[in-house]
């Protein structure tokens, strides 16, 4: 479907911008729905999803706990709803159970539809500069890079 | 640790967005500050300042015309922060792409309940 934007607009913002080829209502559920999210909200591949709690409404909590298939690591965030104009608009914070960046993030998630299809804008506000390059840098020492250098490793030893 | 030092001054450096149009400007060519400063309705001083961020980031240099010192791009750096922002990218493409799936699944489902 449509191309994945990444920007940082200013410096503890990141903002990805995504057309999809669904009424907002459909992308609104799969956004807030436990047994819809859990099927795409994912990651790098060999992630599951065991843990998914959302109580949505205004000062309700959300739960997300993610677990890698092969060795069993697990990693576990959550914040609270201060938002919700369904199906338009949600605002929570975010914290990792592990603090892999300082303080906690506010998250928007913006759904406009124009003739069925719907583009999101999900803006990423971080505490502060430092947090916000710390994401950008995660790439590396997360499960995303590690399976690249796998990639690599085996594309190295196959040339041979 | 060098290496994150460098990419923090890049990502401050890219996160206004005058120096983002003078990055721009530049991906078309080299140019002085006369130059660069025309387009955007700010004096020569707040463009030099502008630049001096974008110089000490590594993104801008100066040519060797003594004198217009025309400012040029430094291609090398911007792909240093592009490729950590490629990484995230590819990150969230995986999960959007699964999302796809997913509501092509429920637009069907959704067309035939109705009537």
């Amino acid at each position: 479907m449509g191309t994945l934007k990444v920007t940082t607009p200013s410096d503890r913002e990141i903002v990805m911008t995504r057309v999809f080829d669904a009424p907002r209502k459909l992308v609104f559920d799969a956004h807030t729905k436990p047994d819809l999210v859990k099927r795409w909200l994912l990651g790098p591949p060999g992630w599951s999803m065991p843990v998914c709690e959302i109580d949505l409404r205004v000062g309700g909590k959300y739960r997300y706990v993610w677990r890698q298939d092969n060795d069993g690591t697990q990693m576990g965030m959550g914040g609270v709803y201060r938002e919700i104009v369904a199906p338009e608009q949600i605002v929570n914070t975010e914290k990792f159970d592990e603090a892999w960046y300082p303080g906690e993030a506010v998250d928007t998630l913006l759904l406009v539809e124009r003739a069925g299809r719907t583009t999101l804008t999900q803006t990423v506000l971080y505490e502060s500069r430092a947090a916000r390059d710390a994401v950008l840098k995660s790439g590396m020492e997360k499960g995303v890079a590690a399976s690249y250098d796998r990639l690599a490793e085996l594309l190295a030893s196959t040339k041979r | 640790m060098h290496d994150v030092h460098r990419l923090d001054a890049t990502f401050a450096a890219l996160a206004d967005p005058t120096r983002r149009a003078i990055l721009a400007r530049l991906a078309s060519g080299q140019a002085s500050v006369t130059e660069l400063a025309h387009p955007f309705a700010m004096s020569q001083p707040a463009i030099s300042k502008h630049l001096r961020v974008l110089e000490r980031a590594g993104l801008v240099s100066r040519g060797r015309d003594a004198q217009r010192r025309p400012r040029r791009l430094e291609p090398k750096r911007l792909g240093e922060a592009t490729r950590w922002l490629e990484r995230y990218r590819r990150l969230w493409e995986g999960n959007y792409r699964r999302l796809d799936a997913l509501l092509e699944r429920l637009k069907t489902k959704e067309n035939k309940w109705e009537p």
